[in-house]
Order: C-alpha cells, then structure tokens, then sequence
C-alpha cells in the first residue's frame, strides 16, 4: 500500500490539513444553554432533559494530516456522521473551530463556503445520491456543472473520473440500470471528477455486500495510491477501518474518545468500548458471567413432601442429565444429575435431593467477569449455575454457550 | 355583537370597481390577449389536420390502443358538430392552465421554501376550492365584463389549488441526500431548486398541472353562464330547453376531451413508452456485449 503511516506523517513535519479545535454540535432550541450546561459538568441526559437540547458532538479536537486516510469510527448514534457533515458545514457547528489549511470553515461567509466545497472537499454518501433525472456522465459532472465549467471540459473531466472508476462504457446510463457498486463508483467519480483535496466518505460502502465492499476499499486505495487527497471515512466497521485507515478515531457518545493508528488502538484500546470493536479481543474481559447465563437447564422447585419422581420425569422429558433445585425463593440449592437422583429415590433417602446434590457445584456471581470463570466452566463436567447478588439462581454456563458467545464477540 | 361581512365585501368590491378599473381593464386585455391568441390558432387548424396531429400526439404518447380511440372519439365530436366548441374549450383549458401555471408555479415554490408562506397559503388555497364557484363568477364579470376572459379567471380559481399543493409537495418530498449531495458539492440556492429540487419533484409537478388541466374542464358548463362559450355552451343550452339528447351530445364531447388530455398530460412525467423500451434493448444489448460486468448487481 503507498498510503502514508503514522510514521511517516510525523516524519515530515507538516501543517495539518484539517484541524478540529473543542468542536461541539447541539441539535435543538437553545445550543448555548445546553452548552453552558454540558460545560458546567451536567451528563448528556440531565442536558436533554433540561433544555429539550440533545449534544450530537462534543468536545472533538483532532488534526488530520495532508494524504491520509481518516477513518472515524463509532456505533450508530455516536455522532460520526454528524462530525463529518461539519467539516463541510452541511451541519452548522455550535461552537469550536475547524480549520481547513488554516483557515476556520466555521467563520466562513455562504460565497467562501460554496467555493471550499466546489475547489477543495467533495462528499460520498451511503446511499449513493446520485440524482435519477441524470445519466451518469452528467452525474459525474454534477459538481463541474455546479462551478460553471463550460460542457465540454466538463464533460471530458467527468469521462476522465468514470474511467479512473472503470464505468467509462455506462456513461449514457442512468443510475437505477447500475448495481449498488457501480452507483458508488459513479459517487466516487463525482466526487473525484473537480479534483478535490479532500474527500469526506460518509459509510460509503455500507450499502455494498461484503464482496463488493472489499473491491471498494482496494479501489479507494488504489485512487489515493495515484494521486494522494486527504480522505475522511466515516464507518462503523471495524475490519473497513482496519483496511484502509491510517489512522483511526473513536467515537462514542459524541465524543472522541480515541484518535490513532491501527496498531495504536489494538495494543493500547483507550477504553472497553474500544476495546469491544477488536476481532481478537479477549471479549471475556468486557462480558460479566450474568450476561452469558442461559435458562436452558430444567429447574426444580424443592418443595416438602412431593415427590422426586416427578423431577426425574421431567429431567427425562427434556432429556436433560442436570437440573437445578431451587428454593421457593428461586435461590440456589445446589445441582443435581439424573443418575445421582435416580440412586437415591431407589434407596428411598428421605431428602432425595440433598444427598444426590453433585459435589463441588459452586454457583458463580452473576458480576464476576468471564474472564475469572472461563477456567471453571472448561473445567466442569457439567453446565455452571450463576446466582445474582440475593442468591437467586440467573441461569447457568454450558461449554457451547461459552464458545458461541467468544465468537459471536469476535 | 354583528359583523356586516355581506356589506363589508360589497363596499370592497365596489371601491375596486370605483378606483381601479383601468387595472382591470389592463388585465383583462392581457388575459383576453392569450385566450383569444390561442383560439385562434387553435381554430386556424382545418379540422382534419387538427384531428390528426391529437391521434399522433396519442400514437407516440400512450401507444397505438389508445391513438385509435382518439381517432373514433374526435370523429365523433366533429360528426355531433361541436368540434369548433371544442376548441374553444380546449383553448379556454390551455389558457387557464398556462395562467394557473405562471402563478401557481411560484407559489408553490415558495411554500416549499419557506413554511411561513405555505401557511398564509395553504387556507386560502383551501377557499378557493370550496366557495361555491357562482360566488365568484358575479363580481369577475363585474370586474372583467362578460366573455371568455371572466370565465378563464373563474376557472383558474377553481383549478389552480392542485399545481400549488403538489408543487410545494413535490419539492419537500425529494429525498434529504439528494439536498445534501447538491449543497456537498456547491449549489447555490439557485442552483439547489434548478438543478435538484425541480427535476426531482416533476412528476408530483405534472400530476398537479394534469389535475389543473381537469378541474379546468370541470368548470366549462360554469364559466359558459358568464360567456365563456364553448361545449360548455352547448351543455347549458340543453338544460334551459330542458334538450337532454343536446345536453348529453355537450357532455360527451366534454369527457372525451378530459380523457384526450388526462392521457396525453400523465404521459409527460414519463419517457414515452415506445422510447422506454428502445432504452431498454440498448441496454440488454450492452449488458450482453459485457458478460463479466465490473461489479456484480
């Protein structure tokens, strides 16, 4: 890949190519109370529930570097998308700077605004947003026409852009003929074709399966290989950002919560919630034994004078070797196996179920990390019951629940 | 408490009348300058050239089905003897439209632009498709006087409330990423309504001017009472002879001509059928030529 490391980029001392400085977005009636509020110590919450106001970003301050690839990450309702739309003021900022080559995108007047976005940045979209009523060469001229190039050169520098994407023979199409990859080529083309120096991608290969996601990102590589741009990708996936980001930012909750390189992130994840987007992590750090627990088990309520012989019949029913006796209370007894209960209503024992309970069952803490049980249910030879704080039984950990969970998580 | 509302719109009419007859007078010469420019030359076509040009209009519109029952039908019309009715309908129609156009256009613009607007309109637009038509027609001949051009301004009345709504409608319903994609990469506002927001709400558009179009023949009968004449005439001459076979001859040519133009304006939003399915073989044609297309639909 020629795209520039972390390394590099501090190599070559260089002014940052955008430059976000403690930007924040408030959506609603009164942004500069709910500011003063949020500043003032309150939560997210207690804001909204003040002013009616809700806080879409908070607090960014990041550089992003000539030529690289950016990648801000976070789940839906983070405020990526929000972010993004800052930079080029699609979003009006509530407060804080954004410098683009130095100067502030957020003091700009309507004319200076409409030049940056016709000369300098130019935008991808998730769901494609190329206009119908036009074929895809005048799509891909769309931002040339705008800035009132004249219609051959424009018309030459958007073939120039479809063929860099590989569509030069659908130029006379219109976007409904194309598949989802071929439109965001044309959105790539469009996007390509005024030779921004920065190009914002907002998730712009969601809406592709993952065949064709793939196909993009190398394409996305390979057009910054041939002329560098500063790019902005907004994205939820975490192998996409892996992919093709030089540096990465986490968002969670409107704020920034990490900015770094791939590496950066995976060996120093500034919190779980960074933690939790890693391939590979140890997920049984982030996961508490409750979370894992599963009623699957058949339960048993002890109850004075009935029958274990009901119990079995139910145990066979289920075809199930365990069950769990529980109290009225639905705290945790102890466990018991088909065979150790068949043996003792054989022998008529007066407390069946006390003396066929399965030695050396411990019910685990619905709080305690997975990471402090995985030993134990490994171990077992039998699913472990996990108990809340008042002893009552949550439900119980088998081997298969276990591996599902791990790698679901990964 | 009484409010003397009948008066009050008496004297106002009244004082428009005392005060501002040469602006009337004014309009009513610009009106009358289109309806009777069209009239005219909607009536300079000999009949069966005029007959003609309609069934090719349907041939290449809607398709050939459609272009033989525009033949039939307008063979009928000429054969019941209101062609020359007729046009002058349709002229009063295209007339009406055309006005209703040039302000209603606009004025829907403006409501999608600014909800301020779209509330001062939306409830007048409202009155003028409940009040009673009649209610109108006197002060307008009182204004205008009696004739063709009373009876096009009642009828943009009545008729002009479909192109405002489903212009503002139209504009408001294109989709946020298409605004987003034309500010993203420069529009002006401008350039936003001319090069995104218009082409993206034509069909609602031209399904408001096709309503326009047959609200305007719904008010024929109507605006004939003030001199509009037309098939319109034929109709009311039939009521007041109590002639229903005469009656019935007006109406049919009235419906006919409503289905003609229903037809013709709907297939405007669309690309025309027969060139749709050559566009279609184009492409079958170049999907064939690539087998392996570059990235898989």
């Amino acid at each position: 890949m020629a795209l520039l490391t972390e390394t590099d980029v501090s190599a070559v001392p260089t002014s940052p190519k955008i430059s976000l400085k403690s930007v924040f977005k408030v959506f609603g009636e009164r942004p500069e109370r709910a500011l003063e509020l949020f500043r003032s110590g309150k939560s997210k919450a207690d804001v909204h529930r003040e002013t009616g106001s809700s806080i879409g970003v908070s607090n960014a301050s990041f550089d992003i570097q000539p030529g690289e690839i950016f990648v801000i990450m976070g789940l839906s309702g983070s405020g990526k998308s929000t972010l993004l739309r800052l930079l080029n003021r699609l979003i009006e900022p509530t407060s804080g700077a954004i410098e683009i080559d130095g100067h502030d995108v957020t003091k700009m007047s309507r004319a200076e605004l409409i030049a940056l976005r016709r000369r300098e940045i130019s935008m991808v979209f998730q769901s494609f947003a190329l206009l119908p009523n036009r074929t895809v060469l005048n799509n891909a001229a769309f931002g040339l026409e705008v800035s009132g190039m004249g219609e051959a050169e424009r018309r030459s520098r958007a073939m120039e852009a479809l063929d860099a994407v590989g569509l030069a023979g659908y130029a006379e199409s219109r976007p409904d003929q194309l598949s989802g990859g071929m439109k965001q080529r044309v959105g790539l083309a469009r996007a390509l074709a005024n030779e921004p120096t920065i190009l914002l991608m907002d998730e712009a290969f969601s809406a592709l399966d993952p065949l064709i996601r793939t196909e993009m990102q190398d394409e996305l590589v390979r057009l910054q290989g041939e002329k560098s741009r500063t790019i902005v990708f907004v994205s939820h996936d975490l192998d996409e950002a892996m992919r093709i980001g030089d540096r990465i930012c986490i968002m969670q909750d409107g704020a920034v919560i990490q900015v770094g390189t791939p590496d950066e992130i995976v060996m120093q994840p500034a919190n779980d919630y960074v933690r939790s987007f890693f391939r590979n992590v140890d997920v049984s750090h982030v996961f508490k034994a409750g979370d894992v627990a599963r009623k699957t088990q058949v339960t048993i309520i002890e109850r004075q004078g009935v029958s274990a012989a009901a119990a079995l019949e139910r145990m066979k029913h289920f075809d199930r070797d365990h069950a769990i006796i529980l109290g009225r209370d639905k705290t945790y007894h102890g466990m018991v196996s088909q065979t150790s209960l068949v043996e003792k209503v054989r022998a008529k024992d007066p407390d069946p179920y006390r003396s066929a309970f399965l030695p050396d069952v411990e019910a685990i803490s619905a709080d305690e990390p997975l990471s402090n049980v995985l030993g134990r249910v490994a171990g077992s030879p039998w699913p472990v019951p996990v108990v809340d704080d008042r002893r009552r039984y949550v439900g119980s950990i088998s081997k298969s629940a276990l591996l599902e969970t791990l790698d679901r998580a990964s | 408490m009484y409010f003397d509302i009948g008066g009050a719109v008496d004297t106002a009419v009244n004082y428009v009348l005392d005060n501002f007859t040469p602006a009337l007078d004014g309009i009513a010469a610009t009106i009358g300058f289109v309806t009777s420019g069209i009239l005219s030359g909607l009536t300079s076509v000999p009949m069966p050239v005029g007959i003609a040009i309609l069934v090719l209009l349907s041939l290449w519109r809607v398709g050939i089905g459609f272009a033989v029952f525009t033949g039939v039908a307008l063979w009928l019309v000429q054969d019941m003897g209101l062609w020359g009715a007729t046009m002058e309908t349709l002229s009063l129609v295209i007339a009406a439209t055309i006005l209703a156009m040039v302000v209603g256009l606009p004025l829907g613009i403006a409501m999608a632009r600014e909800d301020k607007v779209a509330a001062v309109v939306r409830p007048v637009l409202d009155l003028m498709q409940t009040m009673p038509a009649f209610v109108y027609l006197i002060p307008a001949a009182m204004f205008f006087g009696l004739g063709a051009v009373p009876g096009t301004i009642a009828t943009v009345i009545f008729a002009m409330p479909p192109v405002v709504r489903l212009t503002n409608l139209g504009i408001r319903q294109v989709h946020a990423e298409f605004i987003e994609a034309g500010q993203a990469f420069g529009c002006t506002a401008s350039q936003l309504l001319f090069k995104v927001q218009l082409p993206n709400a034509l069909p609602s558009i031209m399904a408001g001017i096709n309503q326009t179009i047959m609200l305007s023949l719904s008010m024929v009968v109507i605006a004939s009472m003030i001199g509009a004449g037309g098939i319109g005439n034929t109709v009311l001459t039939g009521i007041q002879r109590l002639d229903v076979g005469t009656g019935f001859e007006g109406g049919l040519a009235v419906v006919i001509l409503a289905v003609i133009l229903d037809r013709l304006t709907q297939s405007l939003g669309k690309e025309a059928p027969g060139l749709r399915r050559f566009l279609a073989f184009k492409t079958a044609e170049k999907a064939a030529e690539e087998p392996r297309a570059v990235t898989s639909s």
